[in-house]
């Protein structure tokens, strides 16, 4: 019989490497750095006009008005820059969709004198001082509310991202610091909108950063979380992996003994 | 292949697919290959002992899941490599109750594979119709019964017993009227109306108009919710009435549901998806798409909140707003079409 030309064991080891390799690619570097905040001046500004010019200006133009490749940077503030340049998503490694976290190009130094720059060209939210970031007066409860309100739709109640249309993606907010955080918020990254300190107060975004930071800690008392997706992961997992020692059984049910 | 002697076969049935009293084929099948255990008592004994000792392990199991239930405190964590951590006393219960219960069953399908007989016979079925003497036999007493017991001649007996057994649905049938009342108007209707200000939402505070940045989104309700207690259907009203405020160029907005129903760029939608009624508030400010997490549906902002991409086949509702005198948002009316999923009565 054709069923006994394969170990019955063969389907499982394809099953898991097929798992295996998924999981590895989905396993993305993320790493951010936080650059300190130094007060700009007028040698740093100059300083940040050329970086600007030599690895922006490409794309989004001479004067930071935006070009075919990339939007205008007037008015974005000095946020917008700490966070796109300082998490690596700025510059893009290609242009696509989404601009993806990885090693910040630039160092703290120059990062701050980019956004010193950027700063000049127009108001803009600034990058968060440590006032703002501080936590110890937040409500965990209302900053959950927030967020189930707020972020839960697109990051997912549990915060590990979730998927968008058209390739776009709101990422994981596992590893992202309150400053990164504080910045997205404000500044309304790629395909996020704007949540302004005028329409969500500074203190909300403590209560929603204080959660987030809760969140961060969970454990998962079940062991494997499956990136605590939901039912979708879940449903997958039993659909492959328990069918297919159902598979195996059955084969193994089956054959003939020798 | 040699053919070997079996003391056990089916006098009536056939062998390798022979008939065994003509010898001619009736269906083709393998020849009969004898296994290890058949020919070798040794491995006869071997199979028989692997058999024993699986049902024996899985007594084996019982006894530990007895331990662990007893000794393996309710609240120990354990981190296991790969798997994460886990409760000690839910895994060590599971584990060997588990266990158990599969090396009854491994047991059972080593000793059916190994030792018990595996030759494939062919019987052949009886006829399943029964004989005319059977079957005239049953119709003549159940003509009798019916004689006997007087269904026949009773004739007040068989009416007044079909009448009653005609009646017993109707209860059934009135019973359905606890499946109203009819919705009416409810699901037309949100608690919107002109001039109720918009609250963002779990805050509940006002809205002005100027503090919303280009690209923002407001997830906001009706000022009016906070007045319905949660007895009286406060979800309720909240699953109609919440909505998504966004603000962008106003050179972008292409069209909308009504002339000036906007305020210096600043749209409010519906926020409950007219597919199925999930709450929809994934807007990708760039684009001005809406984007619907249960089926993908997608609703362009900028363009009256057509559908763009999924399931979904009317438009997000769109509320029409203004400012009051201090700058604050409110409502200019209620909802011109009913907000959410599509229901019998719309067409």
């Amino acid at each position: 019989m054709a069923i006994n030309k394969r170990h019955p064991l063969a389907l499982f080891a394809i099953l898991f490497a097929a798992l295996g390799t998924t999981g590895v690619a989905y396993a993305t570097v993320n790493s951010s750095t936080a650059p300190k905040v130094v007060a700009s001046s007028e040698t740093q500004v100059e300083q940040g006009k050329q970086l600007f010019l030599e690895g922006c200006s490409s794309c989004h133009g001479l004067a930071a008005q935006g070009a075919s490749d990339g939007p205008s940077l007037l008015g974005v503030g000095a946020a917008s820059v700490d966070f796109q340049v300082g998490t690596g998503r700025m510059p893009l490694a290609a242009p696509g969709v989404q601009a993806m976290p990885k090693m910040p190009s630039y160092n703290a130094e120059e990062t701050a004198a980019l956004a010193a720059y950027i700063a000049t060209l127009g108001a803009g939210p600034g990058i968060p001082t440590a006032e703002m970031l501080d936590t110890t007066n937040a409500e965990l409860a209302l900053g959950g509310e927030l967020f189930r309100t707020n972020c839960a739709q697109c990051h997912g109640a549990s915060a590990v991202g979730g998927a968008l249309s058209e390739g776009r993606k709101a990422p994981s907010l596992m590893n992202a610091d309150a400053k990164n955080l504080y910045e997205a918020m404000v500044s309304g990254p790629q395909a996020m909108p704007v949540f302004a300190d005028s329409t969500l107060s500074v203190e909300d975004k403590q209560h929603i950063i204080a959660y987030v930071a809760e969140l961060q800690k969970n454990e998962s008392p079940g062991g494997f979380s499956l990136g605590r997706q939901g039912p979708v992961t879940e449903g997958l997992f039993i659909f492959v992996v328990g069918l297919g020692v159902l598979i195996v059984a059955a084969v193994w049910i089956g054959a003939k003994a020798k | 292949m040699n053919e070997l002697e079996h003391p056990t076969g089916d006098p009536y049935g056939a062998k390798d697919g022979k008939d065994l009293i003509s010898g001619i084929t009736v269906f083709p099948m393998e020849p009969h290959v004898p296994r290890k255990a058949d020919i070798d008592p040794k491995a006869a004994i071997r199979a028989e002992r692997q058999v024993a000792t699986m049902f024996g392990l899985s007594s084996l199991m019982i006894i530990l899941f007895i331990v662990a239930y007893v000794k393996v405190p309710a609240n120990q964590l354990i981190t296991i490599p790969v798997i994460g951590t886990l409760n000690a006393n839910h895994l060590a219960i599971g584990f060997t109750f588990g266990m158990a219960i599969l090396l009854i069953g491994l047991g059972a399908i080593h000793w059916a594979k190994k030792l018990m007989p595996d030759e494939e016979v062919i019987q052949e079925r009886h006829a399943l119709t029964s004989t005319n003497e059977e079957r005239a036999a049953v119709q003549s007493s159940l003509q009798r019964g019916a004689a006997e017991s007087g269904f026949r001649d009773r004739k007040i007996i068989r009416r007044s017993l079909l009448g009653a057994l005609a009646l017993f649905p109707v209860p059934l049938i009135v019973l359905l009227r606890d499946l109203g009342p009819l919705p009416g108007t409810r699901l037309r209707e949100t608690i919107w109306d002109k001039g109720i200000h918009l609250v963002t939402d779990a805050t509940y505070k006002k809205i002005k108009a100027s503090d919303i940045p280009l690209g923002g989104l407001i997830n906001a309700v009706p000022e009016n919710l906070l007045e319905i207690e949660h007895e009286e259907h406060n979800l309720n009203q909240r699953g109609k009435a919440s909505i998504i405020i966004v603000r962008m160029d106003p050179a972008d907005i292409v069209s909308q549901q009504g002339e000036t129903w906007d305020y210096q760029g600043i749209l409010a939608f519906s926020k409950i998806c007219t597919h199925l009624g999930c709450p929809t508030s994934l807007y990708q400010q760039r684009t001005h798409h809406l984007l619907c997490p249960c089926h993908q549906s997608t609703f362009d902002l900028s363009d009256s909140g057509n559908v763009v991409f999924g399931p979904a086949a009317r438009r997000m509702p769109q509320l029409a707003i203004t400012v009051d005198a201090e700058g604050y948002l409110i409502a200019q009316s209620g909802f011109n079409e009913p907000v959410g999923p599509s229901f019998w009565e719309r067409g």
